[in-house]
């Protein structure tokens, strides 16, 4: 048996999304800017995806702008909120537990003279609001705070967020990272405030190399990305339409039953949770219940190296992460896990399992047994 | 403007009768070396020297770098060659090769003549005198300096008429395959590598093993391996990569014996285990990339007590080395960026907090004995499940 349980690093494609893909690529390949049918046919395939996306978010289609995924609507998001607003303002708010994607432009913000504020998280990954209502003030251009954690599942106060941050500051930008989020919780910008949304598409059973920035219609932001002026000139250079039309349809599929997946999603997680709750010196991350994402699970096993156990369960066909992916490959010790007070020598015993709608009950158990096996007979093998 | 090499080789020049057998082998891995090349090559021995000739298009920067890693190669030398069609042509020849390689003309120059053809209506002196007093008229600026001269032009008569006044530096060393074959210890380290280059350097053939052990030990481990034995190929040719899982046995010593010994008991099986595969493929010595005192396992006596176990020799090329020294030639070979990626070796996972420094043979060799029961079939299994990758 094959068990993906590295979702939060990336998912199986839906086949109806890579067929879709297929027929584009091969058959109706025109490019959207094109005058003639190949390319009216092509802009079709935006113009539906604009669409089916605004109308999961209840928004306006032209407040959907492509990108090439997550990395990339963060760093539209966050630069191109500082270079259209820095006569207003040079102070920038985000968490110590961001995606490096927004963590590392931040440090590029601040090198360009920006004034960025790193609110602290609480034992389980938490903002709290009263550090918030703190930092924002009048020179605040922006907030960015992201919707799941991607190391430990924590899902922040988002709408109390948004509603605190224009209640102090009207004129600031909220940024929200739902890369973790987006598909498994129901998001509303307008309802929550939120100026500026990053979703992938490879999180959500879609292609890599794609996604989207939600921006409100009513803020300012500039272009990075300077060329052939499609978009609006928002980002330039030929739309990647086999993509966008992938990614649509995965989230088309993602939402259609989204209660009953998500339900479906807390009961293996919590099922998970039980069987993990049976070994020893095991500590689970972030929150329980319905304040943690229903697909992300991060345990410390204490006296074994994740990545040790990792291969280990890999052995075992089970696929999961050390930590956080895009951070993994380097020996560097994960921002969220300090922040949210993980003691050291469990820093780097921490493992992640992310599930997926494919994930099933047998798949679990199956887990848990290989976890029963190895976690004993590795813990009597350890450096002395 | 080029279209030849002229290769250069120091060493293998005097090697008395055998002289053809080396040289037959640089001609073999030159024409193995310039398969990577695009465009065709013609390899050729002539009147004691070998020349490259290229017959189509080619990069004159890529072949360069290519002959730059055949062991043998003294210096490379680009040379414009032209028919005979006498002296005066030959000076026109002469002053328009200096205009294109040397834009600048204020520099000494010497020409260094040699008639190797001697029905030539001139001989080496008359040559050199002639040649620059065309050069002298053609460019004033340029000055003649006969100790010290910043060109050094050779005109070369044979059945051609060859000029060339660069030398690049080669690899030196002997072309590989003149000298017999050796098993290289290869970890992902910044180490071996180097070991296996500076053997390699004196004409011998390698073959690597590397141990691993998952889940200890993970796949990106190994691809590194991999990847450095690509790199050090780019020398020595075909690399036979032979992968042990280790895990099995290093457990077993864990179980067994004391800690503080675990690495230099593992260091003894990993020897045994590369000396049997080192016979198995007709190998005449080991090659590890050990310096003396670097780590715990490397002191003298850990060397002794390791060293113990084998009956091929071990080449220890890198013995007297520090670890800046080593780096550097990592550095220069290229495989300093891939031995640093963060992969933990099965040497370092259960190293223990102290290990011992100064073994005694005698206690080793009494707490082997605790592996008795299961350690031949381990081993034998470990030889039997290897896994063999050409590179």
């Amino acid at each position: 048996m094959e068990v993906y349980l590295d979702n939060s690093a990336t998912t199986r494609c839906f086949d109806e999304a890579a067929q879709l893909m297929m027929k584009i690529m091969c058959e109706e390949y025109g490019n959207p800017s094109s005058m003639h049918h190949k390319g009216v046919e092509a802009e079709h395939y935006i113009r539906y995806a604009r669409e089916t996306l605004a109308k999961i978010l209840k928004v306006n289609e032209k407040e959907i702008l492509f990108t090439s995924g997550g990395t990339e609507s963060d760093n539209i998001a966050l630069i191109g909120t500082a270079m259209a607003n820095h006569r207003t303002g040079r102070h920038l708010i985000t968490t110590r537990i961001e995606h490096p994607a927004v963590l590392q432009t931040m440090r590029y913000l601040e090198d360009q003279g920006f004034r960025v504020t790193y609110l602290p998280v609480d034992g389980q990954g938490k903002i709290r609001l009263e550090d918030l209502e703190q930092a924002v003030c009048k020179d605040t251009i922006l907030v960015s705070i992201m919707h799941t954690n991607n190391e430990i599942g924590t899902i922040e106060p988002i709408a109390e967020a948004g509603e605190l941050i224009k209640r102090i500051n009207p004129h600031t930008v909220f940024h929200v990272d739902a890369v973790q989020g987006f598909g498994k919780c129901r998001i509303y910008p307008s309802r929550m405030k939120i100026d500026l949304l990053s979703v992938s598409a490879h999180k959500i059973h879609g292609p890599k190399g794609i996604g989207f920035l939600y921006v409100n219609d009513k803020i300012k932001i500039s272009p990075i990305i300077y060329g052939g002026g499609q978009q609006k000139g928002m980002r330039s250079g030929t739309e990647n339409v086999p993509g966008i039309a992938g990614m649509a349809r995965a989230a088309e599929l993602m939402y259609e039953n989204l209660d009953e997946d998500v339900e479906r999603l807390y009961h293996l997680r919590e099922m998970f949770l039980q069987g993990v709750s049976k070994i020893e010196y095991v500590k689970v991350n972030g929150c329980s219940g319905k304040e943690g994402a229903p697909h992300i699970v991060s345990l410390s096993v204490r006296g074994i190296r994740s990545e040790v156990l990792l291969h280990a369960l890999e052995d075992r066909n089970i696929y999961v992460s050390a930590g956080s992916a895009c951070a993994s490959n380097k020996p560097m010790p994960s921002a969220t896990l300090k922040a949210i007070g993980v003691e050291k020598e469990m820093l780097e015993s921490t493992i992640r399992f992310s599930f997926s709608i494919f994930t099933t009950e047998e798949e679990i158990r199956y887990t848990l047994k290989a976890l029963y096996d190895i976690i004993p007979m590795l813990r009597r093998y350890t450096r002395r | 403007m080029f279209t030849s090499f002229l290769i250069k080789y120091a060493e293998i020049g005097v090697k008395g009768k055998n002289r053809y057998l080396f040289e037959n082998a640089l001609v073999k891995q030159i024409k193995y070396a310039l398969k990577k090349c695009d465009g065709d090559f013609q390899v050729r021995k002539t009147d004691g020297r070998i020349y490259v000739d290229a017959v189509s298009e080619f990069d004159q920067e890529e072949t360069v770098e290519v002959l730059q890693k055949v062991f043998g190669i003294s210096g490379i030398c680009p040379v414009v060659s032209v028919e005979d069609e006498g002296f005066e042509k030959l000076g026109e020849r002469v002053v328009k090769y200096l205009d294109e390689v040397y834009p600048d003309k204020h520099k000494t120059f010497k020409v260094a003549a040699r008639r190797a053809r001697k029905n030539y209506p001139l001989d080496s002196m008359e040559i050199n005198m002639e040649m620059g007093g065309i050069i002298l008229d053609a460019y004033p600026e340029m000055t003649v300096d006969v100790h010290e001269p910043d060109i050094m032009l050779h005109i070369e008569i044979r059945d051609k008429i060859y000029i060339y006044s660069e030398i690049i530096p080669g690899p030196g060393g002997m072309p590989v395959g003149t000298g017999g074959k050796a098993m290289l210890l290869l970890s992902g380290g910044i180490d071996s590598p180097v070991a296996g280059y500076m053997i390699a350097k004196r004409g011998v053939k390698i073959d690597a093993v590397y141990f691993h052990a998952p889940p200890y030990t993970s796949e990106r481990a190994k691809e590194k391996v991999v990847d450095l034995a690509r790199k050090v190929s780019q020398y020595t040719g075909p690399i036979y990569l032979h992968v042990i899982n280790f895990t099995d046995i290093q457990m077993y010593i864990y179980d067994k014996c004391p800690h503080d010994e675990l690495t230099i008991i593992m260091r003894r099986y990993m020897m045994r285990i590369a000396e049997h595969l080192a016979k198995e493929s007709e190998c005449l010595g080991l090659i590890t990339g050990e310096s003396i005192g670097q780590v715990a396992s490397q002191t003298m006596h850990s060397l002794m007590v390791t060293n113990e176990v084998c009956e091929l020799p071990v080449y220890r090329p890198l013995i007297g080395f520090d670890k800046m020294e080593i780096v550097d030639i990592s550095e220069k070979i290229d495989t300093y960026e891939t031995s640093i990626l963060p992969y933990e070796d099965c040497c370092t996972i259960f190293v223990a907090k102290h290990p011992v420094t100064k073994p005694n043979l005698k206690i080793i060799k009494r707490h082997e004995q605790n592996l008795a029961e299961k350690i031949d079939e381990l081993v034998q299994t470990a030889l039997d499940t290897k896994e063999l990758i050409i590179i």
